[in-house]
């Protein structure tokens, strides 16, 4: 019992990472659409949990609501729309496998390299600052507020522009072309 | 103890299968999920790295990764729709003129 609450963080994070990773092959391994989109559904879930881990408790929020809620509705809505099972069938590219394995598996070792490297000059994590403003212990949410609207407004703006050009955009590719005027 | 490499080698692995998915599958919306998988493998660093450092600016910035990456679902789906109606089909390999 004393051993399960010692390396509680290590078991939740091991099956965190696992749902992630089972979910991700599923999303690239399944041939029904439906099927993979939920199967991205689960990764969101878990990676979702590995924010809450990293107490990162607002991004955790966002995530599922944005991902799991806003995304995820928008992905399983276009599959039913276009009704992909009736399309003629996806051809398989197995042979694609073998030269995407050789170069992905070397940029894996780079990374894995880099990573290694990383965390041998890395510093000591502190996490009392995530849920501190100017010092006061509020929670993570006011403190990630803070950063955002005081010092990365104008990102914050720019980003909003882009979302307003996606929803207009989205908006005109999906509306039926009348005639002639293509 | 979990660190941040443990962290970084699953949004490692997690990045690699993105790219796998969109190298090897044709299909168009599974294509989107994978860029999908691989902004979360991003969002993974920057928050790993945002407790690493005790800063916050990685989780501001990981934000607008959320930001980006919905509006990116946006227009890729309403490609799709456009696509399917054009062509009737989600897959890539089909696609290959520009006009209609």
């Amino acid at each position: 019992m004393n051993w399960f609450v010692v390396h509680f963080a290590q078991i939740v994070f091991y099956c965190l990472a696992a749902c992630v990773v089972a979910g991700a092959v599923g999303v690239i391994a399944f041939r029904n659409p439906v099927n993979a989109a939920l199967s991205l559904l689960g990764t969101f879930l878990a990676v979702a949990g590995l924010f809450i881990l990293m107490h990162a408790e607002f991004l955790a929020a966002v995530q599922i609501l944005v991902y799991a809620g806003g995304v995820m509705v928008l992905f399983l809505f276009v599959i039913m729309l276009v009704k992909v099972r009736t399309l003629p069938n996806e051809p398989q590219y197995l042979g694609r496998l073998v030269p995407a394995a050789v170069g992905l598996g070397g940029l894996l070792a780079v990374l894995v390299g880099v990573g290694l490297w990383a965390a041998a000059h890395g510093s000591p994590a502190d996490a009392a600052a995530l849920h501190q403003v100017q010092g006061l212990p509020l929670g993570n949410t006011e403190a990630v507020g803070w950063n955002l609207y005081r010092d990365y407004l104008l990102p914050f703006e720019v980003v909003s522009i882009v979302l307003l050009v996606a929803m207009i955009g989205a908006i005109v590719m999906g509306r039926k072309e009348k005639e002639g005027s293509a | 103890m979990i660190t941040a490499t443990h962290y970084l080698m699953l949004s490692l692995v997690l990045f690699i299968l993105g790219v796998v998915g969109m190298v090897v599958r044709r299909n168009f919306i599974t294509v989107l999920m994978c860029v999908e998988l691989i902004l979360n493998a991003a969002n993974i660093n920057f928050i790993a790295f945002s407790r690493q450092l005790g800063d916050l600016t990685g989780q501001v910035f990981a934000v607008f990764v959320i930001t980006i990456a919905a509006a990116e679902a946006a227009i890729g789906l309403g490609i799709i729709v456009a696509l399917v109606r054009l062509k009737q089909t989600v897959n890539l390999d089909q696609v290959n003129v520009m006009e209609g």
